[in-house]
């Protein structure tokens, strides 16, 4: 693990000087009135989001002009300093935007307007959490405005809120790249990666959907797609698709096992011949001349193959 | 800027005189106490000296031993896994009994062992955020191995009933281990009037060095060492004696027994001084009774205000104090203090610990009053739930 892990309590130290000087000073802290939307030429909304597991609760207020244009905004927040910052910065960010523009303002932009630096990121990875509050309350104030029901701006399962990542993302990536831990979707999505909640459960906070889940799911689809569907499944095989399946078989169960011996094979070609399947092999490094490969080698090899693909494989080496 | 410490249960400054006594023990008197030769001799007067300084700061008996560690943590970690391979593994007992507001240190260290198959019951505190003789008396067995009870808390400062539970033990024959860290220097710790099986202390708590605590062990009780290797501490805790570290916990121990009453008149006057200003700034609620707290904690809950915030603005005046929210951890995990004491999201996230020593001063916890409520007013301002 990287040395600041060892040393730990850094918490502080991650946060930008945007963040701290948004902290300090929020400056689009307050409320705007009935009032201030009439002076203004606009329309007044307000927003609140409770995030029950932080204890944070937002309320946001807008200005929206007759064209949909946010005018101004304000917030309220109950929330530690970086979600003070975040709704701050947040805030900014809707003003001038009309209010379908400001629908699409993730946690995300939020975070990355409050970075000193391009590549550094604004708050360390746990504390993303504290951006999502500022994006959920802009879905609610659109909600609002627009008189719908929130789940008709819903368009995709976001299984990562501080990462904004999909449930589809995830799935994909799981396929694509054939991951196997839970670890490899967070290296490749980055889902997990900030307050883990998405994990599994037990976490900072209850989700409908659990990184844990969709892999175990996700690994089942691929598995049941991938195993043939008994005998005849490799029977009514393409002569392409076989050779496929038999590389596979070989690269999950019989190679390793030679490799761990210095040996190795080369899948030479499949004939049907009798009703039977004759796998032609052909030996590579120390399994060339050994007295097993003969024998107890090539009964392993064959016995894996027909468990498998089909009781009905033969395996000749060449 | 002059800084304010005010979170004096974490971690204390080292005593002055504690620091020039441990000096020579670098550079000068370096040898290893258990060489031969004169380098290793030399330090023995003064380690014995450190090692009396221990046993009457907790008037411990000769008979007894004080076996010196690395801290409360190893002190902690030494009994429950001794007990373990003592008692627990081969089936003699199978149940330890433990509180849930207990440091990580017992608290994981119990988890660890109920991985091992150990029974165990850990035991609510009650709307004081403490835990009553009756209720350990409730959960003993005929198989309890160990019962485990903090003196006092870390974060709220209250005072466990320890002398009734101990004797409790001591009746029915179920060994008594007590984290002592939170307690020493700040009430009185005498252990011929408490029978105590095992008890353990760090000396960084009480204005001696990091590295260095000690655990008490009751004369004749077996404990299988956590640490095997030489001979030293008569081979129940192996590893070279940290010769400086001893010599300055021994001098610490001796100044914060001096200053026992010091910290039950003056400290307390400080802190109740704090406590009342705080509590006039309304909507806040202070957790424990007063008369059941240690004389220099508070922990303090701001209603609208959530901690790391006010942490934050508190840092930014100058001072230091320590928040149990949830979003100031690593893992954004509530407190387990907080959520053990029934604290509902609220409290969770809104709690302050301010935990002065014997070297706070009247201005400092007068500016801390002005700046804290300032911060409240800021902050109650942008909330949104206030």
């Amino acid at each position: 693990m990287p040395k600041e892990e060892l040393i730990g309590g850094a918490l502080w130290d991650q946060y930008s000087r945007k963040v701290a000087e948004r902290m300090d000073n929020p400056k689009n802290r307050g409320e705007l009135t009935e009032e201030d939307a009439q002076r203004l030429g606009g329309k007044l909304v307000v927003a609140d989001h409770g995030a029950e597991s932080c204890g944070d609760a937002v309320r946001l207020f807008w200005v929206v002009d007759p064209a949909g244009v946010i005018l101004a905004a304000r917030f309220k927040s109950f929330g530690c300093g970086t979600a003070i910052a975040s709704s701050d910065m947040m805030s900014d960010l809707c003003v001038g935007r009309t209010v379908d523009q400001a629908a699409k303002i993730t946690n995300i932009d939020v975070e990355a307007a409050l970075r000193d630096t391009k590549d550094v990121p604004a708050v360390p990875p746990q504390k993303m959490h504290c951006s999502v509050m500022a994006y959920d309350v802009i879905k609610k104030a659109v909600a609002r405005y627009k008189g719908v029901d929130l789940s008709a701006l819903e368009t995709e399962v976001i299984v990562c809120e501080c990462g904004r990542v999909s449930l589809g993302t995830i799935v994909d990536a799981i396929r694509l790249n054939d991951l196997k831990t839970v670890e490899d979707i967070t290296h490749y999505t980055k889902a997990g990666a900030f307050c883990k909640s998405c994990i599994a459960p037990g976490g900072h906070e209850k989700r409908e959907h659990y990184l844990v889940d969709i892999l175990r799911d996700t690994r089942a689809a691929m598995e049941k797609e991938r195993a043939p569907q008994g005998p005849q499944g490799f029977a009514a095989l393409t002569p392409v698709a076989r050779i496929k399946e038999l590389e596979r078989v070989l690269d999950e169960h019989v190679r390793p096992m030679l490799a761990s011996d210095g040996g190795g094979l080369e899948l030479v070609d499949v004939r049907e011949k009798d009703g039977a399947f004759e796998v032609f092999i052909r030996y590579r490094g120390a399994c060339m001349g050994c007295p097993s490969a003969g024998h107890g080698t090539l009964m392993g090899i064959e016995t894996a193959l027909r468990e498998a693909l089909d009781p009905k494989i033969v395996v000749i080496p060449s | 800027m002059e800084r304010i410490y005010l979170d004096n249960n974490a971690t204390t400054l080292a005593d002055p005189k504690v620091k020039a006594a441990m000096e020579p023990y670098l550079c000068d008197r370096y040898g290893n106490p258990n060489s031969l030769h004169s380098f290793g001799t030399e330090v023995h007067p003064d380690l014995r000296t450190a090692m009396n300084r221990l046993y009457r700061g907790l008037n411990a008996d000769d008979e007894d031993d004080i076996l010196v560690t690395s801290c409360a943590t190893e002190s902690n970690n030494t009994v429950l896994k001794g007990v373990f391979f003592d008692l627990l593994r081969g089936g003699e007992k199978d149940h330890i009994i433990t509180t849930s507001v207990e440091h990580p240190c017992v608290a994981n260290t119990c988890r660890f062992l109920a991985g091992q198959g150990v029974k165990l019951t850990v035991l609510p505190v009650d709307k004081d955020a403490c835990v009553s003789a009756d209720a350990v008396r409730e959960a003993l067995t005929d198989r309890t191995a160990l019962v485990s009870v903090m003196w006092a808390n870390n974060e709220t400062g209250v005072l466990f009933p320890v002398a009734e539970i101990a004797r409790l033990c001591r009746e029915r024959g179920v060994l008594f281990h007590t984290d002592a860290v939170q307690a020493i220097g700040k009430v009185p710790v005498d252990l011929r009037a408490v029978p105590v099986d095992f008890l353990s202390l760090s000396a960084h708590k009480f204005h001696g060095p990091k590295g260095v605590g000690a655990l008490f062990v009751r004369r004749g009780l077996k404990l299988s060492p956590l640490l095997h290797g030489g001979e030293q501490m008569g081979g129940r805790r192996a590893g070279t004696l940290n010769v400086a570290g001893i010599v300055g916990m021994g001098l610490a121990m001796e100044l914060a027994v001096d200053h026992l009453a010091f910290e039950d008149t003056e400290v307390r006057r400080l802190r109740d001084r704090l406590e009342d200003a705080l509590l006039r700034i309304g909507d806040v609620l202070v957790v424990g009774r007063r008369e059941l707290r240690v004389p220099n904690t508070v922990f303090i809950s701001v209603r609208g205000v959530e901690g790391e915030a006010l942490l934050w603005d508190l840092n930014k005046a100058g001072i230091a104090a320590s928040t149990g929210s949830a979003c100031a951890s690593e893992s954004l995990e509530a407190n387990p203090v907080l959520k053990a004491i029934g604290a509902g999201p609220e409290l969770a996230h809104t709690g302050i610990r301010l935990s002065l020593s014997r070297f706070t001063t009247e201005a400092e916890i007068d500016f801390t009053t002005k700046t804290f409520t300032e911060a409240v007013a800021r902050l109650r301002a942008i909330s949104a739930s206030y």
